[in-house]
């Protein structure tokens, strides 16, 4: 090949430039300053209204030592991680390998399963405020009161609040992990099952003994993702819980972390403070996705 | 669908069928009941709402809560503020993060793995993180209330795109672009006729895909829109559920007419959905 001039390999990289550069700028303004801005907020007092004040480490001690508040949303939210992320794993893959049998009506199965996905989060939570609602007018009260028990207070008790909305998790969630299952399914080959029949292997053998090994790499995303994702839980807790100009319901009984940062940040405008939070949840979802990738170990698998 | 695992050649696997058909079929049934809940709750007249015990038929069905609705809050102007700032995003990121995604792929110039290594960096960094200082910038750009504060700031959420154009155009033959260099087509000329083409459906899904997630977006508006005639809808419901939490056939109907448009975007775009969900794991 000819050896370009100068002017040529300027006028190449020039359009090189050029093609990276709107949304080069647009990152820079709107990812890379605030990354950095939030970072020396997070040592600041800041109520938009005046000035930053530097405030040094103080930010970071009163959230990790005198903020009962702050760990109550912890808490809160390893609950709900701790409950939703494993359910919503055991069900979407019980799903996908349902579906991915030889069945009728597979894809109105499959549309039907992934709708939650499409809708947006805030009208499913509109919705199941509604399943949910007090004394006898929910749906869900109404089949307790028919099976003979006590109407509950889904989203008026502190025992209840957060569970309700991990229920409701559970429900939106399973159909996107479920396709990610499904496509990870294709990849297993269908010898491999053959093969286990002949040697008189049950459903629940072959589930256990092919199907579960051969899916680790997708079994170790699916559950990266839905880690990170119910970690980060904002909107279900803003409609369920947000109705007194408040968020997080009665007691704080389902305030998450996320939740917390909207409440310091935005309602109470305390945004040196809220920054510091931010950078804490950063913080945890960097090691989340650590010890998750070592705990899977190696994902790559042989066959 | 390539692949169908079959279980049932074995005598004893018709049982383990008729276990899986009741499982799928309560799974139907779970799915279903909210929508369908929804729906009913939303054209009923008041006594059937209050009635004892609720019931999924509507004895006098009624479109007042709809009415209702759309006299209450600008319902048609929020679909629109929606459509709109969704759709402007989309265009935008389909056409920006091609054309980065070829000058990452094909061209060599000064910093490009450095550059491209920040972008990919960037989709570790959870949204919280960013929040706060892109509240403080937008106002300060006297952005708050507008559509260049709902659309520019998420046009900056590109990385992944990006990423997946990269991708696709890599495994795109040197040779098709070597010949068109040689025709003497300009770079923008390659990028129209020869690379769009051929990534036409990556492109399809990845609009598809971040229009239905800018559609559904909702704490950026929360941040940054404080007037009713701005608001998107998932913004607007929320709102409306906290005003009118209590009519609950007219926040249920606010949540259909926020369903349908997705639902139908849903049913004709479902094949490029899903491989959008299938694309997401490449990042992983």
């Amino acid at each position: 090949m000819e050896k370009e001039t100068f002017w040529q390999k300027l006028n190449r990289q020039k359009s090189s430039y050029l093609f990276i550069a709107l949304p080069a700028i647009l990152f820079f303004i709107f990812q890379l300053v605030p990354l950095i801005a939030s970072f020396f907020l997070s040592f600041t007092e800041y109520n938009v209204v005046h000035m930053p004040k530097f405030v040094g480490l103080q930010n970071y001690k009163s959230i990790l030592f005198d903020d009962p508040l702050f760990w109550k949303a912890m808490r809160n939210t390893v609950f709900y991680v701790a409950g939703v992320v494993p359910i919503g794993i055991c069900v979407s893959l019980l799903l996908a390998v349902a579906i991915d049998q030889k069945i009728k009506f597979k894809n109105f199965f499959k549309s039907l399963f992934f709708l939650p996905t499409v809708t947006a989060i805030i009208a499913v939570s509109v919705i199941w405020k509604w399943l949910y609602a007090g004394e006898k007018y929910g749906l869900f009260n109404f089949f307790l009161i028919k099976f003979g028990r006590q109407p509950i207070d889904w989203l008026a008790s502190p025992e209840w609040t957060l569970p309700s909305i991990m229920i409701m998790s559970v429900w939106a969630g399973v159909g996107y992990n479920m396709i990610l299952f499904l496509s990870g399914l294709q990849t297993i080959p269908n010898t491999m099952y053959e093969a286990a029949e002949i040697d008189g292997a049950g459903f629940w053998r072959k589930f256990f003994h092919i199907t579960l090994p051969l899916l680790k790499p997708t079994l170790v995303f699916v559950s990266l993702m839905s880690l990170i994702f119910s970690f980060q839980v904002f909107e279900q807790v803003y409609i369920m819980t947000g109705e007194q100009g408040g968020i997080g319901g009665v007691l704080n009984s389902a305030l998450t972390i996320v939740a917390y940062l909207y409440d310091k940040g935005f309602m109470k405008f305390q945004m040196g403070y809220a920054s510091a939070l931010a950078y804490v949840i950063a913080f945890c979802v960097f090691i989340l996705t650590m010890v998750n990738k070592s705990l899977m170990g190696e994902s790559r698998v042989d066959y | 669908m390539a692949a169908v695992h079959e279980i049932g050649i074995r005598k004893d696997s018709l049982g383990i069928k008729t276990y899986i058909y009741i499982f799928l079929i309560a799974g139907a049934v779970t799915m279903a009941i909210p929508y369908v809940w929804m729906f009913v709750t939303s054209i009923k007249p008041l006594e059937e709402i209050q009635a004892f015990p609720p019931s999924f038929i509507v004895k006098n069905p009624t479109i007042e809560p709809y009415q209702d609705l759309f006299r209450m809050v600008p319902m048609i102007r929020y679909l629109f503020n929606s459509i709109f700032v969704a759709g402007c995003i989309t265009l935008f990121n389909v056409f920006a993060t091609s054309l980065a995604g070829y000058a990452f792929a094909k061209h060599r110039f000064w910093g490009r793995d450095k550059i491209f290594f920040v972008f990919l960096a960037s989709l570790m960094i959870p949204w919280q993180v960013n929040i706060i200082p892109g509240f403080i910038i937008v106002k300060n750009l006297g952005w708050l209330n507008t559509y260049k504060g709902l659309i520019i700031p998420s046009m900056a959420w590109c990385a992944f795109g990006i990423f997946i154009n990269r991708q696709f155009i890599y495994s795109i033959p040197d040779d098709l672009i070597d010949a068109a260099r040689i025709d003497g087509c300009s770079e923008f000329r390659i990028y129209i006729s020869v690379i769009l083409p051929l990534i036409k459906p990556v492109l399809a899904t990845l609009a598809i895909f971040t229009f239905l997630q800018q559609w559904n977006n909702f704490v950026w508006p929360l941040v940054i829109i404080h007037n009713s005639s701005m608001r998107t809808i998932p913004l607007g419901l929320a709102v409306l559920t906290g005003q009118f939490g209590a009519n609950y056939a007219m926040v249920m109907a606010g949540a259909v007419v926020a369903t349908i448009p997705m639902l139908v975007v849903y049913l004709m775009f479902q094949k490029y959905i899903i491989r959008g969900i299938a694309l997401t794991e490449l990042k992983g």
